[in-house]
């Protein structure tokens, strides 16, 4: 996909976000709106990967450690025709595919189950080191989350990937700024992350979150850089696209009104015909 | 009877196992030379991964090295297997049912030394509790060999607790171990001893007793906790007058409440040996901890003669 393309899709993929949340009921909005282009550029640029053979040997593996933006995912496997449409309708409705967080048995295209935070990255280094094992050169990417890395299971994770050298081990860290509660600088400060990064061993680097060429640029200097694992922390707005909701932390699991609900789709759409 | 020691014939099976299945992975948390994984360690450095002290880690490493086909096995003490690793356990292994299987060892009150940190009581009824989760705590040498080579061909979670001393071998060498079955040991008619881990041993040397006082005592090695054959614990709690559990483990969550649930409206009689609902603590041997806690086959003689 091209640049331009790959904006419209990050749009689309937020609308497909609102729809599963739906009106009137509680979804994880914010942290999924936050990852709109770096999901776009992972699924319909960068990543090996076929929809119509999931588990295919040669794929690249995505891990979405924090779970609780699962919408996102699914809203790029679902565009990416892992499962039919239909499925988006029913999202964490009894017995749906589509549940509340990732799960791996019951939706193609997940590859592990997270939700309860701070493993996913875990996991990752595992798959990073089964993959090595196996002389594949296949990549793991990974999203974590500013909130998500108090759980110190993150930094016995970060101390692994250094001391195996993962280098085919890539990792987002979503820096929107917000936990649950509020500002992170205010309720529970996870700052400052390059050093901490660097300290543990990784190779650091910056990306406006929100700029596919920005994003596509950083991931090719990445690749460039062996013998460690790399982390590259994504300036981010969490609830991004959608004015009402963004920087707002109660739009981590909030409700829509029927008029949010409209106004969110109307202003995505607008800016999907203005690209 | 030939003494052998769980945790040598684990780490020499795991050896063995290596070699014939190269898809084999063992995870350590810096007690390679208590669990014995050490010696898969210098024949396959390449398939061992050293996690140092972090057994929350290593568990979801595991899941994310199975779900590149690998069959991982973690280790540690049951305590901190089960316990350190229980939401990682839960959430990345037993909820896809990923082919990891978490290996405890130095279990129950083994580490006797080390007291109640580091002694396990409540390790089985921590994993029992987890969906898709299998349970098996060996009686002996001989059955542990056999257990970690059916592990192998099972493809989904299991917890394995592996005791730190010799215990005497009962587990026939020509018997093959089946995930679920529980194994007559020894028959009786009077009493039946639901047993497992080391507890078999002392079970039959109960009934070694008893038999001199012309007691009929039945011992049943229930190794396998989760999955297990129902009928086939009825079948044995029949045409007996009473029912011993023991146990080296809380009396809540494991072997007593496995056979209680079972059992349940048989009417029969029931004393359950077990750790009364307390932890462990540091003693000087083994022995005189068992004997604090009542898992003796001295404990196991008084409940059966209470029952008749």
């Amino acid at each position: 996909m091209t640049v331009a393309e790959l904006e419209k899709m990050a749009c689309k993929l937020r609308i497909d976000v609102i729809k599963m949340v739906g009106v009137g009921q509680k979804g994880h909005l914010g942290g999924s709106c936050s990852l709109g282009e770096i999901i776009s550029v992972l699924y319909f640029y960068r990543m090996k990967h076929d929809p119509k053979n999931p588990k295919w040997e040669d794929r690249d593996r995505f891990i979405l450690s924090k779970g609780h933006a699962a919408l996102i995912q699914y809203a790029a496997l679902v565009e990416a025709g892992y499962f039919p449409r239909t499925e988006i309708d029913s999202v964490k409705c009894l017995g749906a595919i589509l549940q509340g967080h990732p799960d791996m048995k019951t939706t193609p295209g997940i590859e592990g189950n997270t939700g309860s935070l701070g493993q996913g990255l875990s996991m990752a280094c595992g798959m990073a080191a089964g993959l090595r094992l196996d002389k594949k050169n296949n990549k793991v990417y990974c999203i974590i989350g500013d909130g998500e890395i108090a759980e110190g299971q993150i930094w016995e994770a970060a101390m692994t990937a250094s001391v195996f050298k993962l280098e085919n081990l890539i990792v987002f860290l979503d820096k929107n700024n917000l936990q649950a509660t509020g500002q992170i600088t205010d309720r529970y400060d996870t700052n400052p992350l390059i050093e901490k990064w660097k300290a543990f061993g990784w190779h650091v680097a910056e990306v406006d979150g929100h700029n596919i060429k920005g994003i596509i640029e950083i991931l090719n200097e990445v690749d460039k850089v062996t013998g460690k694992p790399k982390i590259i922390i994504a300036h981010t707005i969490k609830g991004k696209g959608i004015a009402f909701a963004e920087n707002v932390a109660s739009f981590h699991n909030g409700e829509l009104t029927k008029e949010q609900f409209d106004q969110a789709c109307a202003e995505l759409n607008k800016k999907i015909n203005l690209l | 009877m030939k003494l052998q020691n769980q945790r040598q014939v684990y780490g020499e099976t795991l050896l063995e196992l290596g070699k014939e299945n190269k898809n084999i992975v063992v995870l350590e948390a810096d007690l390679g030379k208590s669990t014995m994984t050490c010696l898969f360690e210098q024949e396959f450095p390449d398939r061992f991964f050293e996690m140092g002290i972090g057994e929350a880690n290593m568990t979801s490493f595991a899941a994310g090295l199975s779900l590149t086909g690998k069959i991982a096995f973690t280790n540690s003490f049951a305590v901190f297997a089960a316990g350190r690793a229980f939401d990682q356990i839960r959430q990345a292994i037993c909820i896809p049912k990923l082919n990891v299987k978490i290996v405890g060892s130095s279990a129950g009150l083994s580490d006797f030394g080390d007291g109640a940190t580091h002694q396990s009581v409540e390790d089985i009824a921590i994993m029992r509790a987890i969906p898709n989760m299998t349970v098996l705590a060996p009686a002996d040498g001989t059955e542990t060999r056999k257990m970690v080579r059916k592990i192998v061909g099972y493809n989904g979670p299991v917890y394995l607790r592996i005791n730190r001393h010799d215990l005497p071998d009962l587990f026939p060498e020509d018997q093959e171990f089946v995930i679920g079955k529980p194994y007559l040991i020894r028959e009786g008619n009077d009493i039946v001893v639901f047993a497992n881990g080391i507890m078999v041993s002392r079970a039959v040397q109960a009934a070694e007793e008893l038999e001199k006082e012309g007691i009929s005592v039945r011992v049943v090695n229930v190794s396998s906790l989760k999955p297990v054959d129902e009928n086939e614990i009825k079948e044995y709690a029949s045409n007996v007058k009473g029912i011993v559990t023991a146990e080296e483990h809380s009396l809540v969550g494991g072997l007593a409440s496995v056979i209680t649930y079972i059992l349940r409206g048989n009417g029969l009689p029931l004393i359950p040996v077990g750790i009364e609902d307390r932890f462990g603590q540091s003693a000087h041997s083994y022995d005189e901890l068992l004997a604090e806690y009542g898992l003796t086959s001295e404990y196991i003689i008084n409940s059966v003669k209470k029952l008749l």
